[in-house]
């Protein structure tokens, strides 16, 4: 048989190849060549073949059946062969493979060779892709040849020391003798890697780290000698010694010295040598810095060194070099919580960012710009926000929105400012605000009671301008709705009012009705604020028109509010009025953590919210806008004041029940709540207790009316029962405001399981 | 710990050098090469030579038609990667005389022994560019030998 062609020989052949499928072609002609040679247990020419083998694996072609010949190469006496098969080994035959463990007995003893080359590809292989049974085998191995005072063998068994440890920590401990005196080496490649060994030590274990601490002054020594010492040819990059293992020291450094104050003292010194004399020109000196702050915000050092860093990541902010600003800004967000006035001071730097043309380097940006804002700088900062905003690209819009809200509601200056820039985050980024916002929005608008002419009345020139951005759609819709009435007298104070009559401005929300631009979500908001208007236009007729029409509508949801309005108009023209009313303010009183809360059911403990977040709802939008709409267009009075008390979430199963029990053609006499569903009431509490409205435990509960129709009046009252207060009275009010008695009024009461009822929770009467 | 998980050098996709540290099905790591190769050719020549992926951190530089990229952990430098990718750069330069394209096409093996002499399991074992080379020349000069056994 023929030799088989040298390896260049295969390259240059496979790189002839014009088509995919002759390549193809040829390196299975080649491997089946491969294959029988292997069959005939050649010797001579198996390295050729397994070369030949990778490089077709290097491809992406298959190459499992050379995985044995690997192993007979790694057996021969050869070192060509050993050195094929070891990388073949590396390249083939991870722990995955079952033939990996055979290799142990090899590696065993090339590890014991005579010659220190093949030792070196044993170490190399073991540490590259060693499995756990193998590193348990040979541990002891390495061990050996950690000890010895070759300093090539030496700087490799520390490396696969490293390895051996990630793959069965329990060996650590046996590497400790060896340890000792690894620092004493004058060679850096020992140097190197047995500070890589340290630091693995002492990360993995506190044992470790507590003893490795008295180190530090000879870490501290080594790398003062690194910076001091003259020119060295050998391990010179670019005018600085060994930069490799600075940056390693660095870091073991950092891993003493933290939270530790006399390992933090003894190394003050030498990292501010290093952080004022590395020459910071080009990357290798930046890099060495870099790991400088790193360590200095780590561990506990003075103020004044800490200071010191800052000022280098802001030096690195003008940088030229894009990957040192990226670096920078990374760092800057890791210490802007701890040193936050020192970050403040390169704010403006940071803020030029902004405008950088990496992407990387502007989230980075835009995340510190957030944690920088404050009561002094929101004007400034929210002019360089929005500007951001404008430009950057769709991933960002959402995150600096939500940036956006969030800050304007820590540090708003005025409530027009506020509601400016509400504004013009919707109107820019409007389809990328979160689906909470909304609400949101809406309870802020509610809340800045003197600013409702000129709120409504910008959200209306908006919609005029622009209908397509749903979330600016639906704020918009509701306010119109509930301040219809300042939009077309023209009150507004804060700017030229506008003329606008309510033909135009139900010419509007009719238009949002129909539009193909507009989400059903956001029809249901238009309909509703048309609805409102009823109460505050006079153009009824036309009103009625619209709401008829959607009485049969093919969307349900938008269908059963039309019905339900239409019903409101016909049946129950006397309640419209009150029902709808403007909203009532919305407070946001503090929260409790849930720790406090007495009685909870599910529902209130799942929404308890932290008034520094914005408030996101658990379930999803449309059960908020259903609340609010719910609250706008239902038989509910919102009596519902400043805050949701505890009790009666129970109370709202009860509530909403009868509410959902009383269908909507209504009936003259009610009847009375069946058995609650023990699962969660839904919409109405939970839509309101989106907003952190949590009640203040001591504070009283206010009245509500939980039911209010076909002239029967049923209100709850509060008390806290004296002797316990973990117990809550309810007293129910009914009154018949009809002429006629009611009869067989049962009342029933049920509550979740997490609260109990004293006594029977039957009441018949009459009324 | 710089636990490098891959470095290779995709040229026009083509990868002319990987080195896996941690262990992978070959499925996998043709996922994660396509991905990679994908996201760095991508880049344009402003932006800077970090980008995040998956949970780790990409390092690449260009060297004419040569892409070399890293992959580390959060916890390590950059910067100092950067310098790691350059060394290894040089040494290639150093052995093959002006090292191009080609050089690592036909001698990837070689290309090979040289990382595997300057890094182990991921770190580097020897930063005095002179004593890699020296160690590649005498294990170049060992495979003269006819066997080991007489050496």
């Amino acid at each position: 048989m023929p030799a088989p062609i040298r390896l260049r020989e295969l390259i240059r052949t496979i790189r002839t190849a014009r088509t995919q499928a002759e390549e193809r072609e040829m390196i299975q002609k080649e491997c089946a060549a491969i294959r029988s040679s292997f069959r005939e247990e050649d010797n001579t020419y198996r390295c050729r073949n397994v070369a030949k083998l990778l490089y077709m694996h290097m491809l992406g072609y298959p190459a499992h059946f050379g995985q044995l010949e690997c192993l007979k190469l790694i057996a021969s006496q050869k070192f060509t062969d050993k050195r094929i098969g070891y990388l073949g080994a590396m390249l083939l035959l991870d722990e995955r493979q079952d033939v990996h463990l055979l290799m142990t007995n090899c590696i065993k003893n090339d590890l014991n060779h005579s010659t220190q080359y093949v030792q070196g590809l044993a170490l190399c292989t073991l540490g590259c892709m060693g499995s756990s049974e193998m590193c348990r085998d040979l541990a002891g191995e390495v061990e050996k040849l950690l000890k010895t005072s070759n300093s090539y063998l030496r700087k490799k068994a520390a490396l696969c020391a490293v390895h051996v440890i990630r793959k069965v920590p329990e060996l650590m401990e046996m590497f400790l003798p060896a340890t000792k005196n690894l620092l004493s080496e004058k060679n850096h490649g020992v140097l190197h890697t047995s500070v890589v060994l340290l630091t693995e030590m002492c990360e993995r274990s506190p044992d470790m780290l507590s003893h490795f601490r008295k180190l530090v002054p000879q870490l501290v020594r080594i790398l003062k000698n690194l910076i001091m010492s003259g020119y060295s040819p050998e391990h010179d990059v670019s005018g600085i010694s060994d930069p490799f293992l600075q940056v390693r020291i660095l870091r073991l450094l950092r891993i003493l010295g933290k939270g530790d104050d006399d390992s933090s003292e003894a190394m003050n010194d030498i990292l501010a040598q290093v952080a004022t004399n590395t020459e910071t020109s080009k990357n290798v000196g930046n890099a060495i810095l870099y790991e400088t702050v790193l360590t200095i915000m780590d561990i506990k050092s003075e103020s004044g060194l800490r200071v010191l860093a800052i000022n280098i990541l802001g030096r690195f902010l003008l940088n030229n070099d894009k990957n040192i600003r990226y670096v920078a800004l990374t760092s800057l967000l890791k210490t802007v919580q701890t040193d936050h006035n020192a970050v403040q001071r390169h704010r403006s730097t940071i803020v030029d960012c902004l405008k950088d043309l990496d992407v990387s380097i502007k989230r980075r940006a835009m995340e510190l710009s957030f944690a920088l804002v404050n009561g002094n700088n929101i004007r400034g900062m929210m002019k360089e926000l929005l500007y951001f905003l404008d430009s950057c690209d769709p991933d960002f819009k959402a995150d600096c929105a939500s940036g956006i809200f969030l800050a304007a509601e820590k540090y708003a200056p005025s409530k027009r400012w506020h509601i400016d820039t509400i504004m013009r985050v919707l109107t820019t980024a409007g389809s990328y605000v979160r689906d909470d916002s909304v609400p949101n929005l809406i309870q802020l608008i509610t809340n800045s009671v003197e600013m409702h002419a000129y709120t409504v009345q910008r959200l209306y020139k908006a919609l005029l301008d622009d209908i397509s951005q749903q979330p600016l759609v639906q704020v918009a819709s509701w306010c119109i709705g509930e301040y219809g009435d300042l939009l077309v007298s023209g009150q507004c104070e804060e700017e030229e009012p506008i003329q606008v009559s309510e033909d135009e401005v139900l010419d509007v929300l009719e238009g949002l009705l129909v539009s193909n631009l507009s989400t059903p979500v956001t029809r249901g908001y238009s309909l509703t604020a048309i609805m409102k208007l009823s109460t505050r236009f006079s153009s009824l007729n036309r009103i009625k028109k619209v709401v008829s029409i959607y009485g049969s509508s093919i969307d349900v949801e938008l269908q059963q509010r039309a019905v339900e309005y239409n019903a409101l108009f016909k049946k129950y023209d006397h309640m419209r009025p009150a029902l709808l009313e403007r909203m009532p303010i919305m407070e946001k009183t503090g929260t409790n953590g849930p720790a406090e809360i007495v009685q909870t059911n599910g529902e209130t403990e799942s929404t308890i919210l932290d008034t520094k977040h914005l408030p996101s709802i658990t379930q999803p939008a449309s059960q908020a806008n259903d609340l609010l709409d719910l609250l706008g267009g239902n038989d509910v009075v919102p009596v519902i004041q400043t805050t949701v008390p505890t009790k009666p979430a129970s109370a709202g199963g009860e509530l909403l029940d009868l509410l959902g029990d009383l269908s909507l053609t209504g009936g003259p006499t009610p009847t009375p709540a069946p058995s609650v569903p023990m699962s969660q009431p839904p919409f109405l509490l939970d839509g309101l207790t989106s907003q952190p409205l949590f009640n203040d435990i001591a504070a009283v509960i206010p009245p509500m009316t939980a039911y209010n129709k076909n002239g029967l009046k049923i209100e709850f009252t509060f008390e806290r029962s004296n002797p316990n207060p973990n117990i809550a009275v309810i007293t129910i009010h009914a009154t018949n405001s009809t002429e006629a008695d009611m009869t067989e009024f049962v009342f029933q009461a049920a509550v979740p399981k997490v609260c109990s009822f004293p006594s029977s929770s039957t009441v018949y009467g009459e009324l | 710990m710089p636990h490098l998980l891959g470095f290779y050098l995709p040229r026009q996709g083509k990868l002319r050098l990987q080195k896996w540290y941690v262990p992978l099905s070959d499925k996998e790591k043709k996922k994660i090469t396509r991905e990679l190769v994908q996201t760095v050719l991508a880049r344009k020549p402003k932006m800077c030579s970090f980008l995040e992926w998956r949970d780790l951190k990409i390092v690449y530089k260009r060297y004419a038609s040569l892409y070399f990229c890293c992959a580390i952990e959060d916890q390590d430098n950059e910067l100092i990667t950067l310098e790691i990718i350059h060394r290894y750069v040089e040494l290639l330069d150093k052995y093959f005389g002006s090292v191009c394209e080609l050089d690592i096409i036909f001698n990837f093996e070689k290309a090979y022994f040289i990382l595997d002499e300057f890094l182990l399991g991921g770190e580097a074992q020897e930063t005095s560019k002179k004593n890699v080379l020296k160690a590649i020349e005498q294990a170049d000069l060992l495979q003269e030998v006819r066997s080991l056994a007489t050496a």
